[in-house]
């Protein structure tokens, strides 16, 4: 059996190796779209602070690991995927058969429709390569105007201060974290940025950005000019699928696929960033960019390639950031629903926060800030829909008895 | 056989012993803040439970580990964070369910439970065996259940 696996990010690199478990005479080959070791963007912000190597970020950190597994790694990238004739072309050279493939090809930056996006001194904070750019470039007094306060605009963020640079981010909506945060926790977070000395500009963004001089000039929505030597772009992801077109596999936002992660095209798969399956709480389908639902649908989607059938239980939406140290996370619906209750505490003095949403006695949802112990126990609540019982009243008058509120319902039916 | 924790929270008196053997055993210091074994107390039912990582063969920290800094102890089951290679962030904190990996401020670090190299300074610390080391030949999850069945805390009956 030959199977091939577009992206090497934790999807790809975690189904090869289950791969490998599951079917020890299959050939696995894995498509890397970047030379140099699987590496994880994840750890890019720990680079950016100088914490790490490069060698840091890789994946795994055995040298020889992917040929003790008999991985083959191949650079290139997929231009077109050919379902009858079970093919991927890379623009150049042979293209790879398969007998099974995975399409987990993640996500590039989604860069804003602006004037002079196209200029160099515009940059991402997305690939190693996009780093070490920047690391070259950032020197003490280097003005960087940033685009974007969102996951990744924010986890980058205390790698570039660590550069000593003069950063100014310009937000379109009034909110830091939108996507992750509900506003008070979202407040939270800009006041601790603006304490440490970022300049946050809300409800803006560029009209235009011009290069003039060697630096850069970037227009604002109300005439204001902003000098930058970087223009960084932070305004959230895209999955990569263009190679698909005319491929016959079904994608709405992304890859639509079933239990088994399955696309519409039998035998090719799909797990990761370009996954778009169902979630465990709504029952809708959708994106889920985060590296925990990757690695599960790598793990899910290579158990189905190797012919035993596993299902995937669901996406589940929750995330952890890191934002100048301040620490926040977010799980399931913190959003809350209709007829639902919640109960939070506050205190803005130490930026700590917590926010539970609840649906009946269950937990769907919940928002942290400066709360860090046994955060685990959340998700488990959450994905698990424990009926809290009466844990519930007690949560509601001490949101911060998560853990006892987790030992005593959730073990009972466990 | 491998060996695993067992917790009996119906002899725990919440002295917190194992939290300062633990705090002790790795950091030198009798600071139960920074125990990897917690003991919750249940003011309503006047109770305590030890509770820890049972070192699931789910492993989900393992997984989710973006640069592979967790690792499996072949010897004793444990999973084990590698300190320099951990670059804390905190994914492990929230892909656990059971809320047993958590972040220190203090390292940079997340930290669990690694069994003590086979001789946890918890349970030989415990006074009334609420907490020992033990034969195991079951799962992660069955440990749950077991471990489970033995809290009062079923909140259908307080």
């Amino acid at each position: 059996m030959r199977h091939l696996i577009i992206g090497s990010g934790p999807a790809g690199v975690v189904a090869a190796e289950t791969l490998r478990k599951a079917d020890p005479a299959a050939e696995i080959t894995l498509l890397c779209g970047e030379a140099g070791p699987p590496y994880s963007r994840m750890a890019i912000p720990y680079l950016l602070k100088g914490d790490i190597a490069e060698q840091g970020t890789h994946l795994r950190k055995e040298v020889d690991h992917y040929d003790r597994l008999r991985i083959r790694l191949v650079t290139g990238r997929a231009t077109a995927v050919d379902t009858q004739a079970r093919t991927v072309s890379l623009g150049q050279g042979a293209p790879l058969p398969f007998d099974r493939l995975l399409i987990a090809t993640g996500s590039r930056p989604s860069l804003e429709r602006v004037p002079g996006i196209d200029l160099p001194g515009v940059r991402s904070c997305w690939t190693l390569d996009d780093a070490k750019a920047i690391l070259d470039q950032a020197r003490p007094g280097t003005r960087i105007v940033q685009m974007g306060a969102g996951f990744v605009g924010c986890i980058i963020m205390e790698g570039l201060l660590s550069r000593g640079v003069d950063l100014t981010i310009l937000v379109r909506s009034g909110y830091m974290v939108r996507r992750m945060m509900n506003a008070t926790a979202s407040g939270l977070l800009r006041s601790w940025c603006e304490a440490k000395g970022v300049k946050i500009l809300t409800h803006t963004q560029p009209t235009g950005i011009a290069s003039e001089g060697g630096s850069l000039q970037v227009t604002l929505k109300d005439g204001r000019i902003l000098p930058a030597d970087i223009y960084l772009s932070a305004v959230g992801v895209d999955p990569n699928l263009d190679f698909l077109q005319g491929s016959g596999i079904e994608v709405a936002q992304g890859i639509v696929v079933d239990a088994n992660l399955q696309s519409s095209v039998p035998g090719v798969y799909a797990a990761g960033d370009v996954a778009e399956a169902t979630d465990c709480l709504t029952g809708k389908r959708q994106l889920n960019a985060i590296q925990p639902n990757a690695v599960e649908q790598g793990r899910i989607a290579a158990l189905n390639m190797a012919g035993r059938p596993a299902r995937f239980k669901g996406s589940f939406v929750f995330n952890v950031l890191t934002t100048l140290g301040l620490v926040s996370s977010s799980f399931g619906e913190w959003q809350g629903v209709a007829g639902g209750e919640s109960c939070e505490v506050l205190d803005e003095r130490r930026y700590r926060y917590l926010n539970l949403q609840f649906d009946g006695d269950r937990l769907i949802g919940a928002n942290t800030v400066g709360f860090t112990d046994h955060v685990g126990a959340l998700r488990g609540l959450i994905e698990g829909r424990v009926r809290l019982g009466a844990w519930k009243h007690r949560l509601v008058e001490d949101p911060t008895l998560i853990m006892q509120a987790y030992l005593a319902a959730a073990h009972s039916v466990a | 056989m491998q060996k695993s924790l067992h917790i009996d929270p119906n002899k725990c008196t919440g002295c917190l012993q194992c939290e300062m053997a633990c705090s002790w055993e790795k950091y030198q210091s009798f600071t139960t803040a920074k125990s990897r074994l917690k003991v919750f107390s249940f003011h309503h039912e006047g109770r305590f439970v030890p509770y820890t990582c049972t070192q699931c063969d789910e492993a989900w920290c393992v997984i989710a580990c973006p640069v592979d800094a967790i690792r499996l102890d072949p010897v004793t089951g444990a999973k084990i964070v590698l300190e320099p290679t951990c670059v804390g962030c905190k994914v492990c904190t929230i892909a656990c369910p059971f809320g047993t990996i958590n972040y220190v401020a203090q390292t940079g670090k997340v930290q669990k439970c690694d069994l003590c190299d086979g001789a946890p300074a918890c349970a030989k610390a415990c006074p009334t065996a609420a907490i020992t080391y033990v034969d195991s030949d079951w799962t992660g999850l069955d440990k749950m259940r077991q471990w489970a069945g033995k809290t009062d805390t079923n909140p259908a009956t307080v």
